[in-house]
């Protein structure tokens, strides 16, 4: 068992009208700290307006090995996409 | 950087892996594309990955010593600043980098461990002393210089998590170069003394320096199996040839000349041709008889021995919020 500190996944705004971005993590004892920690390591030359820490735990994945089953649905599906359509060529604005 | 392979072990049994896994595997590498940690990866990859990367950020974190030694000492406040900087910064380096290994499946306790119990290996360069401000010149403009010609082809790597730790990393890192090669500048336009001083600075910096790319190609057991799993990106000798070509200009500019009698441009080769190395030298300093090597260890086990309070107390007032929390 190790005796780390719980480990956190940090996110990052980088400026306003952005999402925060997944940046690296950090080991903190509580959420304070580990914003404290997110903003030494990650924002030392003004990388950033705003930071989110998540325990690492907290985070649910899709499971790469399933990437299949998981996202083939989507790949069948190019009506989805305005390129599907065939729009004659004098017809502009659409 | 400092990723030379500098344990030459095996990386690990063969266990008998599924072969449709492992045929799936090389061909997304060899097609370029990213591992993510979640994704299925031989045994012999992880560890790999796992030794390269601490390694990599135990040199970073030891290589706060030989220049904080100096930041007391730095000639001005501009300059104590900026060193204050960079040291910062290459223990950002080092946390980025282990926070990567960690998505292996190391943890962060063994590998501190394994550093402070002087098992694990960081690179070589650290075990040379800093006599002079001028080495803090010579350490930015020469090894932090090698670290980015290391480096920058390491931010292609085949592992998502390190090859994103080499972006941030390199970002960072010019800014190391630049103010090693202003403080030689200056010390070489300044007084005699000062120049002697940068020029012995460089004579006793260069050869570790181009050390730092590791053995010689042909005397280099692992590199075959890391450039085929895109691990690594450019051999040894390649890398090294690069910086010594880009540096012996560099030098000319400032009026100091690299220590090595038979570096002459090669018309034939389009490269510089340099001397001997001392190979002798550089396994005896990996195998920890390095000049400062017990000295770095001593420093890293105090910092961290001195340090346990702050982490006790930060331990223990998680606890009493915890208790409040559940108490209210």
């Amino acid at each position: 068992m190790s005796r780390d500190w719980p480990l956190w996944e940090v996110f990052i705004r980088a400026k306003g009208g952005l999402s925060h971005k997944h940046v690296g993590s950090v080991h903190a004892p509580d959420a304070t700290l580990a914003v404290r920690h997110a903003r030494d390591t990650y924002t030392r030359r003004m990388e950033g307006v705003s930071i989110w820490a998540v325990r690492s735990t907290d985070i649910v994945a899709s499971d790469p090995a399933q990437n299949g089953p998981m996202f083939e649905p989507a790949e069948s599906k190019v009506y989805r996409h305005p390129t599907f359509y065939v729009v004659p060529d004098n017809v502009t604005h659409i | 950087m400092y990723t030379t392979e500098l344990q030459k072990s095996d990386p690990g049994a063969r266990a008998v892996e599924p072969a449709d896994l492992v045929e799936a595997f090389e061909a997304r590498v060899a097609a370029d594309e990213f591992i993510e940690p979640k994704d299925w990866m031989p045994e012999a990859y992880r560890k790999t990955l796992i030794r390269q990367i601490s390694q990599h950020a135990h040199s970073e974190i030891v290589g706060m010593l030989p220049e904080g030694n100096w930041i007391t000492r730095a000639p001005s406040l501009r300059r104590k600043a900026v060193l204050l900087a960079k040291v910062q910064d290459e223990g950002g380096h080092g946390l980025y980098l282990y926070s990567a290994a960690e998505t292996l499946g190391a943890s962060r306790e063994e590998m501190i461990d394994a550093l402070h119990s002087g098992r694990a290996k960081y690179s070589t360069i650290f075990n040379y002393p800093t006599l002079t401000w001028a080495d803090i010149g010579a350490i930015g403009w020469l090894v932090d210089g090698a670290a980015i010609m290391n480096q920058v082809p390491l931010q292609r790597t085949s592992y998502g998590p390190y090859a994103r730790a080499m972006v941030k990393v390199c970002k960072e890192e010019s800014f190391h170069q630049r103010q090693g090669y202003e403080i030689m500048m200056v010390l070489s336009a300044g007084t005699a003394e000062q120049k002697a001083m940068a020029q012995d600075a460089l004579n006793r910096w260069w050869w570790p320096s181009i050390m730092m790319f590791g053995p010689p190609d042909d005397n280099s057991p692992n590199s075959a199996q890391s450039m085929r799993w895109r691990i690594k990106r450019d051999s040894n000798d390649d890398l090294r040839q690069k910086f010594i070509d880009v540096t012996v200009a560099q030098a000319e500019a400032i009026g100091l000349t690299l220590p090595d009698p038979d570096l002459v441009w090669n018309e034939a080769r389009g490269h510089y041709d340099y001397g001997a190395i001392d190979w002798e030298e550089f396994f005896a300093v990996v195998r920890g008889e390095g000049p400062c090597a017990k000295e770095r260890i001593t420093a890293r086990r105090k910092a961290w021995d001195d340090g346990a309070w702050v982490r006790e107390a930060a331990d223990a007032h998680e606890a009493k919020q915890r208790a409040a929390r559940r108490a209210a």
